[in-house]
């Protein structure tokens, strides 16, 4: 693989991380991420639907006009949610009850419609595979952080393994259960985002206006 | 040259951005997608319907207490006779293939249901047939009953299963497969030591009276649930259902038929 296509791969996982630094598609990644078989199966899903959606928009680049593009890639994209839907209802069962419309709601997630109207509709089929599938990686990235320490500190297992024995099977670790809830995601994804920006300065926004003091004035 | 060909280099001329291109493009692609998701959902919907009645056969096998990890679901759950019960009547009917009935639908179809004027359990309409669950030993005799039941909590219908013993009054388990109460507080519905509280205890008292309650003081020990900390609502909504499915208006009639050998 040539120079930038690694680079195509590996910039969205930290330096350009659609979660992090572009602050896209929190809200599925607040629903899925209370445990991590559940988180996992989301982000193959997302990784996969990415990808190929990229492929396809890309492959028929040159044909899309301009005036539906944007329905030409929803209509694209949502055909492969549906399918990347049916396949986990076959055959993950026991999940796809515990992700129920999250996999239909990728649809509507903007790091697959941002990949899709910035890069695919103006770069080669590979390369916009890779991109897609490295922006998929880079949300799957945060999706397993935030997962492990809300499976770990919310009910003590991780992967549905049991780490620590919760006191209501008789263990020691009293569970968190605000870290069950939504909102955690909110603080993790929040903490999160601070410590990158604190760890690579290039990632802090400039800001749009600066409140004026007295003596400024 | 030909004409269709005159025609396709006419086509291939055309600027992307006309109209007959556009409306080319948006139709092609609308008929090539719906295609591919149909294929897979025709495909497809076979293994997920297998998928959906192995979940509850699982759960029934669950409530009755002969689940573990690796058990061969489908074989397991031929000693259970899935019948229908008229719950009007209080007695089985044959009208419906109970392989077959849904009773979730059922509840849905005016033909079917009963609008109920005072609902406990807020469920709207209350099915009038029911598909219970007999499991049989191997001599043929009865020896566990498994009731459907569902009603509201505090943010979800809970659906599940609870099991009595034949004489019809002994809970065995009680086993919800659908909800969507909070994690960590009302979910603890779930929670195997909760659950095991329910083994032993009995619904009726001497004089037949309905007795079984989930609260948070112990009133009578034998008909007595410990409600679940920090989730009051949601052990309401569970008291409410058991007792609305094992009162007049649920199983009661069914139940009692059953000992006097009527149903």
């Amino acid at each position: 693989m040539s120079q930038t296509r690694k680079q195509l791969l590996t910039d969205p996982l930290v330096d350009n991380n659609p979660i992090t630094l572009q602050v896209l598609g929190i809200c599925s990644a607040l629903a899925v991420t209370s445990s991590l078989n559940v988180a996992f199966v989301m982000s193959l899903a997302v990784i996969a639907v990415c990808g190929f959606s990229s492929l396809f928009i890309s492959f028929l680049r040159h044909y899309i006009p301009n005036s539906i593009r944007i329905i030409v890639q929803m209509v694209i994209i949502a055909s492969l949610v549906i399918l990347v839907d049916q396949i986990i209802k076959a055959y993950a069962y026991e999940i796809s009850k515990t992700l129920s419309v999250f996999v239909g709601l990728i649809i509507t997630n903007c790091i697959v419609m941002g990949r899709a109207e910035a890069f695919a509709m103006k770069n080669k089929p590979f390369e916009s595979f890779v991109d897609g599938v490295g922006n998929g990686l880079g949300y799957s990235l945060l999706l397993m952080s935030v997962g492990v320490i809300r499976e770990l500190f919310g009910s003590g297992s991780l992967f549905g393994v049991m780490i620590f024995e919760p006191v209501s099977n008789g263990g020691w670790y009293v569970p968190n259960g605000l870290l069950l809830l939504p909102p955690s995601a909110f603080f993790i994804i929040g903490f999160i985002i601070w410590g990158v920006r604190t760890w690579k300065k290039s990632q802090v926004e400039v800001r749009e206006y600066k409140i004026q003091t007295l003596e400024e004035h | 040259m030909s004409k269709p060909n005159n025609i396709l280099t006419k086509f291939k001329n055309m600027p992307v951005d006309g109209m007959t291109k556009t409306l080319f493009v948006a139709i092609t692609l609308c008929l090539v997608c719906s295609m591919v998701v149909s294929f897979a959902a025709v495909n497809l919907k076979e293994v997920q319907e297998v998928n959906k009645a192995v979940d509850k056969q699982k759960n029934i096998l669950q409530v009755a207490g002969l689940y573990y990890e690796g058990i061969d679901v489908k074989k397991s759950f031929s000693s259970f006779e899935p019948i229908v019960v008229d719950l009007n009547q209080g007695k089985f009917t044959n009208r419906f293939n109970p392989l077959t009935f849904d009773d979730r639908k059922a509840a849905q179809d005016p033909q079917l249901s009963t609008l109920l004027k005072e609902d406990p359990a807020s469920i709207g309409r209350r099915t009038n047939f029911a598909t219970v669950y007999l499991l049989k030993k191997e001599d043929g005799s009865l020896d566990k009953i498994i009731l459907p039941i569902h009603g509201y909590g505090l943010w979800s219908t809970l659906y599940g299963f609870i099991a009595l013993e034949k004489n019809g009054n002994d809970i065995f388990g009680l086993q919800f497969y659908q909800h969507a109460e909070t994690p960590g507080l009302g979910a603890e519905v779930d929670n195997p030591k909760w659950k095991a509280q329910w083994k032993g205890k009995k619904l009726n008292n001497k004089n037949g009276e309905l007795m079984i309650t989930v609260a948070k003081t112990q009133k009578y020990k034998d008909h007595h649930i410990d409600a679940l900390a920090g989730a009051t609502l949601t052990s309401n909504g569970v008291d409410n259902l058991v007792k609305f499915w094992m009162g007049e208006s649920g199983f009661k009639k069914f139940l009692i038929n059953l000992q006097n050998g009527e149903a």
